[in-house]
């Protein structure tokens, strides 16, 4: 890490995040007193639909509960865990880089963590989920580190060439995991990995995900030191923060949180930019009272896409990753054309 | 070799210092660089010449120059010709788009171009059913979805690139996601088709050098000719757009115009080259850059060819190596991926800004 001066992007469409400008339609913090229960509810009918939903009857007697609790329970709450460490994920990079653009997906992390998998897979034949995760965390901090650096070499002129690169650096590293997939015969298991689908998760495959429980209560411990962070090293360092170590968090905290989900279902596009963004839209950016939303929103967008890839070609499924990828794109286009309106 | 009668305004990249050679304008500096590139055109002429002898003839069992010989080398002519289709689209497209756009990091295969294509050829399977496998298979049904692919192109960039949103980042950004956007809705569409339908499509799709879509040849070989050839005789209108938006107004040139002509030919050499063998992402990067290096100038009748020919070395090269040395020619288009992206980090990474 040098010292020196890092030119940072300036958000030049955006307000930049952090930054506490009050929320229109008055949606401040007053009214969140009785908003918040409500979506709480709403989030419960939510989780009650996606319980329902499958093709197996299991009103059927003993065999359709015991069928319930090995994979739809199961299910559900990987639902929610997913849903919110990825939103959380996006939150604190677009914090940390003080770019609304920046999440897994626009940092090539995800291609990162999905190579670690492969490599496991790789070197280590018939490898633990543990280590397969353990592979997937290293190479996704490894990769976020360096695209850190990437964005300290490299003078940027404008916030929105953030992404252009991350992507570019991600689409590499895809290509390098295809041809390593390629070259072992892996390259269907590779793409069953890769789409993001919930459909695998039953009882004693999914209790991992509850490690990113925990990086979602630590962002919200840490928000405030995240939000100086992406002042810039100069101002951080002034207030007393520890820079360094706060991004090291950061770009820790992410991994684990997209290493983890990346190995029990596969890559979740958009997400973690779709959420903090809608949002900060809606509410404004008073972050404090932004969070529980932010977890809350990606719960519904998780579940939402899931039920909808359940159920349109019953009995099949259609990966939520792709319909993700889908309204994410479009959802992305349309910010980025609204941003300009306003700019 | 042209010479220029418009003083190019531009400091030259490498004179300063240089006393050797006289001074010129022109699309070289100096004398120096004239003989630099047609060096380099002879060292590609060369290779690609090797290349092409290497494929027709490695490994022929038959002694050379009997009937058998020849016919199993026109087995092979196959691949060369798409090989040569292939180079030719990605060159041209890929220095016109990024004349076009006065921006030399992104190319028409990131912005999306072919994903479209892609979705074009689900799209017409997904909503037309089982009727719609023959949509795909057709020459006829062919040139209509490229037709189509070409006009959602034209339409679609020409809105992106219109000034609308003011700054050429945003509309870039666009273009990266839309790619993303339109491959996942294909593959979406994909998940939805049955078996028998899907088989179909992906045997459509998913080409490679090794087993291209020879059908599409005497239909994708014209279109990419003329669409080029149209490139290359609008060279200096070219030489001109890459000035910016400003001086090619004050030359007299409707920029806006301009713009829309170029995409509208990118697009079509795009569906030429995406029916063939499919997305490459990076191949188009690749060649364009060293294009850049080698050539030094800034005249498109002397960039374009370069960048033509290095396509063609770049990708006979890896074919040849790889089928004959590593017997994997699946391997093509994944190793040109690997070093066109690796090319594209170091060359930002250098750089230091875009």
């Amino acid at each position: 890490m040098t010292s020196g001066t890092s030119t940072r992007p300036t958000p030049d469409p955006a307000p930049s995040p952090g930054h506490a400008t009050p929320g229109r339609g008055g949606a401040g913090r007053g009214s969140s007193a009785w908003t918040l229960p409500l979506a709480v509810l709403l989030t419960a009918g939510l989780l009650a639909v996606s319980l329902s939903v499958g093709v197996y009857d299991i009103t059927a007697g003993e065999d359709g509960w015991a069928m319930f609790g090995i994979t739809r329970v199961p299910r559900t709450i990987s639902l929610v865990l997913a849903g919110a460490a990825m939103s959380m994920c996006g939150l604190v990079m677009q914090l940390l880089t003080q770019n609304r653009f920046v999440e897994p997906t626009t940092t090539g992390t995800t291609e990162w963590a999905g190579l670690g998998l492969l490599l496991v897979l790789i070197l280590v034949p018939g490898a633990s989920l543990l280590t397969r995760m353990t592979g997937a965390v290293v190479m996704a901090f490894l990769g976020t580190m360096v695209f850190f650096l990437f964005l300290r070499r490299v003078s940027l002129k404008s916030s929105l060439i953030v992404p252009i690169v991350g992507i570019m650096i991600g689409a590499v590293v895809g290509a390098v995991s295809t041809y390593l997939a390629m070259a072992t015969d892996m390259l269907q298991q590779m793409g069953i990995w890769f789409a993001g689908s919930f459909t695998s998760v039953v009882r004693g495959r999914y209790e991992m995900l509850w490690i990113v429980l925990v990086v979602t209560v630590l962002v919200f411990l840490i928000a405030d030191r995240l939000t100086v962070a992406g002042l810039g090293k100069d101002i951080a360092t002034n207030v007393g923060l520890d820079y360094d170590r706060i991004i090291l968090m950061g770009v820790a905290m992410v991994s684990v949180a997209t290493g983890i989900v990346t190995v029990v279902i596969g890559s979740l596009p958009f997400l973690g930019l779709i959420v903090p963004n809608v949002v900060s839209l809606i509410r404004g950016d008073n972050l404090r009272s932004n969070l529980p939303w932010v977890c809350l929103l990606g719960v519904w967008v998780v579940t939402i896409c899931d039920i909808i890839g359940r159920t349109i070609i019953m009995p099949f499924e259609v990966p939520v990753s792709l319909i993700l990828g889908v309204l994410g794109a479009f959802f992305f286009i349309a910010l980025l054309v609204i941003r300009q309106r306003r700019a | 070799m042209p010479e220029t009668r418009t003083a190019a305004t531009d400091a030259p990249t490498q004179a300063s210092g240089h006393t050797s050679g006289e001074r010129r304008t022109g699309p070289f500096v100096r004398g120096r660089d004239r003989v630099r590139y047609a060096v380099i055109m002879a060292v590609l002429v060369v290779l690609a010449v090797g290349f092409t002898a290497g494929i027709l003839a490695y490994g022929n069992p038959m002694p050379v120059g009997s009937d058998g010989f020849w016919r199993i080398a026109e087995l092979r002519v196959t691949s060369i010709a798409v090989i040569l289709v292939v180079a030719f689209c990605h060159a041209f497209a890929t220095v016109s788009f990024q004349t076009a756009t006065s921006n030399r990091i992104i190319t028409p295969s990131i912005m999306g171009f072919e994903t479209l294509y892609v979705v074009v050829q689900t799209g017409a399977v997904f909503v037309f059913g089982a009727s719609g496998v023959a949509m795909v298979t057709g020459t006829t049904q062919f040139l209509l979805q490229a037709a189509l692919m070409v006009v959602l192109a034209t339409i679609l960039y020409g809105w992106l690139l219109s000034g609308r949103f003011g700054n050429i980042h945003v509309m870039l950004l666009v273009g990266v996601i839309l790619g993303g956007g339109l491959g996942a809705l294909s593959t979406f569409m994909q998940r939805l088709l049955t078996p028998s339908e899907f088989d179909i499509l992906t045997a459509r799709l998913f080409g490679n050098i090794g087993n291209a879509d020879a059908d599409y040849l005497p239909y994708a070989v014209p279109i990419a000719l003329a669409a080029g050839g149209t490139l290359f005789w609008r060279a200096r209108r070219l030489d001109v757009l890459a000035l910016g938006r400003d001086a090619t107004t004050n030359l007299g040139l409707n920029h806006k115009r301009e713009v829309i002509v170029v995409l509208f030919l990118v697009s079509l050499l795009m569906a030429m080259t995406t029916s063939l063998v499919g997305p490459m992402t990076f191949l188009g990067f690749l060649v364009a850059m060293l294009a850049y290096q080698f050539a030094d100038t800034y005249s498109h009748r002397l960039l374009l060819p370069m960048a033509f020919l290095l396509g063609y070395v770049v990708l006979s090269g890896a074919y040849f190596v790889l089928r004959h040395v590593f017997y994997a020619q699946g391997m093509v288009t994944i190793i040109i991926e690997l070093i066109g992206g690796l090319t594209f980090l170091v060359y930002i990474m250098r750089k230091g800004r875009l």
